[in-house]
């Protein structure tokens, strides 16, 4: 079937089978970025923006989203290389296979949160698994982040 | 130094941070043949019959092969130097399943939907048999997890097949029993460690295809390239020189890709069809059909004078290596070799026992590779003779461990650095151990201090080798070709920052390549913590012998002699006066008759593995009704040698302290009764997430190696180690119960708290 929705601010005409996840479809469409890391919707890697709102697209069908905005991180490439830049100062990105989905919610979180203690950051953030740095470096970098860029 | 020390950003760390296309699954060639495999439902079973007519008329489907179509020949998909000690008991596919998820047979087709499709049209007729499932059991069940007789292994190790024993494995130094006879304290206890998974964020995955020669090339996230092309050429028949395997960027090894998981399939339907393959495990075959860390029982007995000298240490052990052998006879022999040379006052000591095969996943590599387990055991041990004698655990240490200048005990060698003495100092303070140890009562809840030492090494001596080759490139650029495999450590970085050191050269104008079996000097791989202190020996070797050549070919330009010539980086002067820029001299390096250009080349391989140590320090919170352990602080101070990158060492420490805060409370490879996995995704088996870790503060307490590179040692393996005997040290800190099998959760802990309290209840 085909699905008509933006992708990163243009228009863009998905094609899919009908019970297709859009992590699926993204690759597909050739946004690497966008990864599996499981199949039962624990590790975030496969975070992406819908309206505005980081869900996992290992987890929506695509199907279900004629009309929306969808937002990888080539959507939101300057702003992601800003914090991508702190966190690989901290070497926290280590094997990267996880950071496209983290920085994903990280600039979410910035949006939706104001002035975020540690506890609220580590909960908002809890949904997306690294299994190289044990979290401390990219904890160590999203507060910089915040710092210099508010939230 | 000027860039030895320094913490830079890791060459491809934007790149990678930000989603490029740079890993396997991104580089596929857009017509490949989808990949999957049929696997076993049954632990341990005969195919009696197996009929995959339907599947191979589904239409879309390429190619289906069983075990009538595969070689006969056994291998080992172990990633060691040839000849490997591993046993050589595996087949692409066999008429015997050893364990679930051991494969039946392989598809390829147009798309996943239908490979999937097809799969489920493979009718097979299994003879189900009794699995072996207990280590405990293995030996003299009336299974053989290997009955067939052309399995063997290019060395003695102890393989009996017909006991189902892969391995045995004994080393005693002393006279262990009458040491422990003259000891006035001896404490016994045993200790279990679990199966854990590697869970690296990107699964197994290659790709093949066959390039314009007719070769086969695979891609593969490995961390072993050349023993990759050993593998495959043996596996499936086919001269070394026919292969090429290229490693992109990997997303996390942890071991496990040091082990041929994926190759073999793709590369073989390439071979038969002609067509690209590719095959990416998702998460539950990863769980099911890959390795895991050995699981292992321990029996300890350490014997001590009152003062506190430790005499003797015995160490009795059983492996799990599962259905088949890889690692299992040095994952076995790590275990005792990397962690009782930590004390070397002993008059004896012993390491005995058994790797057993069972009808359970394989297990192979795992950051630690034994001395992870064995830091557990023995380590819980002497804290518990810390207690028998009334002693500070850190005092104990100190009285007892391997100074620099003195004998291992284990190899009789001298020991060249550590810093152990001033980690442990150090790590006391920092974790404020004056006013917490043992414990402080908060009501319901309580808090305690616990503590670890631990030991690794830097390569596998005398054994594994790395080479290196700088080159000036024409534009006055370098250079840098090496096999070792960066899985994120940002070993590549580090080595470009070796190179740089030595030709003063900004690091920016170093090219890293890595790796590629075509044009890579040959590397072992990364693993045995090797890297930094074996191939970076090779490469500063070798970028030494390139600035010697241009050292030379200038003073020839300049009318001097070599030794009157200076060379900053950028441009060389003579004591004369005469300069020639670095860009001009390599200009002219490939232009005209009887030209060169400058290249270095060098090997190394190291006599000695010296030992990395880490002092890890647990604080952690006890809630009294719940048995809940909540981790508040774990500090760690790492002697590595030199640093070479502090962030990078750093990241390197937390992510391995994070892997054993999970070994220590969280993670656990589980069956059922019938030997089929019950944690085989990331819902049953958990890795600590971020609420799970607390705070973990690394600090380092630098030695000077004399045989590595700039002093360097290693940190990748060590920093895993401390977290589960410090944790366990610190439960019984905190509420009186020794807890020897990992992990300690809440269940457990409340359940021994309780029979703790049943005892002393009891007139």
């Amino acid at each position: 079937m085909r699905v008509a929705v933006t992708i990163n601010g243009r228009p863009a005409v998905l094609e899919a089978a009908a019970d297709e996840f859009l992590a699926d479809t993204l690759r597909a469409a050739g946004y690497a970025s966008v990864r599996r890391g499981c199949d039962t919707t624990n590790c975030g890697l496969c975070t992406v923006w819908v309206d505005g709102r980081p869900v996992l697209s290992c987890a929506i069908l695509t199907a279900r989203l004629e009309g929306k905005a969808i937002t990888t991180i080539e959507g939101v490439a300057d702003e992601a290389a800003a914090f991508a830049s702190l966190l690989v100062a901290e070497g926290a990105e280590q094997c990267g296979f996880c950071s496209p989905g983290f920085i994903m919610t990280v600039l979410a979180m910035k949006r939706e949160l104001t002035n975020p203690t540690d506890e609220e950051i580590i909960h908002y953030l809890t949904g997306n698994l690294c299994r190289c740095t044990g979290y401390m470096g990219q904890l160590r970098a999203v507060k910089k982040y915040l710092e210099v860029n508010g939230g | 130094m000027k860039i030895v020390g320094q913490s830079v950003a890791k060459l491809d760390g934007l790149a990678i941070a930000t989603g490029k296309p740079l890993y396997t699954a991104d580089l596929v060639p857009a017509n490949a043949l989808t990949v999957k495999l049929l696997r076993s439902p049954h632990a341990a079973a005969r195919i009696k019959a197996i009929d995959p007519a339907a599947a191979i008329a589904l239409p879309g489907v390429v190619c289906v092969l069983t075990h009538k179509d595969v070689p006969l020949v056994r291998f080992t998909l172990a990633g060691q130097t040839y000849p490997e000690p591993s046993p050589y008991d595996r087949r692409i596919l066999d008429d015997l399943v050893r364990h679930t998820g051991d494969g039946v047979a392989i598809v390829a087709a147009e798309d996943e939907r239908t490979a999937q499709q097809a799969l489920g049209l493979i009718k097979v007729e299994y003879e189900v048999l009794t699995p072996v499932l207990a280590p405990e059991e293995a030996i003299g069940h009336p299974t053989l997890v290997h009955p067939e007789d052309d399995l063997f292994c290019n060395f003695a190790i102890g393989l009996d097949r017909g006991r189902n024993i892969a391995a045995a494995h004994t080393v005693a130094v002393g006279d262990v029993e009458a040491a422990l006879v003259a000891s006035e304290v001896v404490v016994r206890n045993t200790f279990r460690t679990q199966a854990q998974a590697q869970a690296m964020m990107e699964t197994y995955r290659a790709f093949s295809y066959l390039d314009h020669t007719g070769r086969l090339v695979v891609v593969s996230s490995t961390q072993i390239p050349f023993h990759v092309r050993r593998h495959l050429a043996r596996a499936l028949e086919l001269p070394a020189s026919r292969i090429r395997v290229i490693k992109p960027r990997i997303g996390g090894g942890f071991g496990g890709k040091q082990t041929a998981v994926a190759e073999l399939y793709p590369a073989l339907v390439t071979l038969r069809t002609g067509r690209p393959a590719m095959l990416v495990f998702d998460r539950k075959e990863t769980f099911t059909a890959s390795n895991s860390r050995h699981a292992m029982l321990f029996t300890v007995k350490i014997g001590a004078d009152r003062d506190g000298r430790i005499r003797a240490i015995d160490v009795r052990n059983l492996a799990d290596t599962g259905a088949y052998g890889e690692h299992a006879p040095t994952v076995f022999s790590v275990a005792g070799e990397k962690s009782l040379p930590l004390y070397n006052k002993a008059d004896a000591v012993r390491y005995s026992g058994y790797a057993v095969y069972t009808n359970k996943l394989p297990a192979g590599a795992m950051r630690g590779y034994g001395a992870t387990q064995g830091c557990f055991a023995i380590e819980s041990a002497v804290n518990e003779l810390a207690a028998a004698l009334g002693m500070d655990p850190c005092e104990l240490r100190l009285k007892n461990i391997i100074k620099a200048g003195e004998t291992d005990i284990y190899h009789g060698k001298p020991l060249g650095s550590s810093a152990l003495d001033r980690c442990i100092a150090r790590g006391r303070e920092l974790i404020g151990w004056q006013g917490k140890y043992p414990r402080r009562d908060l009501g319901d809840k309580v808090r305690a201090v616990g503590m670890a030492v631990s030991m690794q090494g830097s390569g596998i001596a005398g054994i594994d080798t790395a080479s290196a080759e700088v080159r000036l490139n024409d534009d006055g650029n370098y250079t840098l070709l090496i096999g070792s495999t960066d899985m994120g450590t940002g070993s590549d970085t580090i080595l470009a920052q070796m190179a740089a050191e030595v030709l003063d050269a900004p690091l920016g104008n170093i090219i890293v390549h890595a790796a590629d079996t075509d044009v890579s000097p040959f590397d072992t791989g990364s693993y045995a913590s090797s890297t930094a202190y074996v191939t970076g020996m090779a490469v500063l070797k070798a970028a030494t012998e390139l600035r010697e050549k241009i050292i030379a070919t200038a003073a020839v330009a300049l009318g001097a002699a070599p030794d009157e010539v200076a060379f900053d980086g950028a441009t060389l002067r003579s004591a004369a006066g005469k300069e020639i820029s670095l860009a001009r001299l390599a200009g002219q390096s490939v232009v005209g008759a009887e030209r060169r250009q400058l290249t270095g080349c060098a090997s190394h391989g190291s006599p000695v593995s010296p030992p990395p140590y880490v002092a890890g320090f647990a604080e952690i919170e006890i809630d009294k009704e719940t048995g809940r352990i909540a981790l508040v602080d774990f500090v760690a101070v790492v002697d590595c040698g030199t640093v070479v990158n502090p962030a990078l060492a750093r990241v390197q420490a937390e992510g391995g302290i994070a892997q054993g805060i999970g070994l220590a409370l969280y993670e656990e490879v589980a069956y059922d009764e019938r030997g089929k996995l019950l944690t085989d995704s990331f819902m049953t088996y958990k890795i600590p997430c971020r609420k799970d870790i607390g705070s973990v503060r690394v600090f380092f307490e630098e030695s000077y190696e004399p045989t590595g590179p700039f002093g360097v040692k290693s940190i990748g393996e060590v920093v895993a180690n401390t977290p589960a005997p410090a944790i366990a040290a610190a439960v019984y800190n905190a509420v009186g119960v020794r807890m020897t099998s990992l992990p300690i959760t809440p269940e457990k802990l409340f359940a021994a708290m309780n029979n703790k309290k049943l005892r002393s209840e009891t007139p």
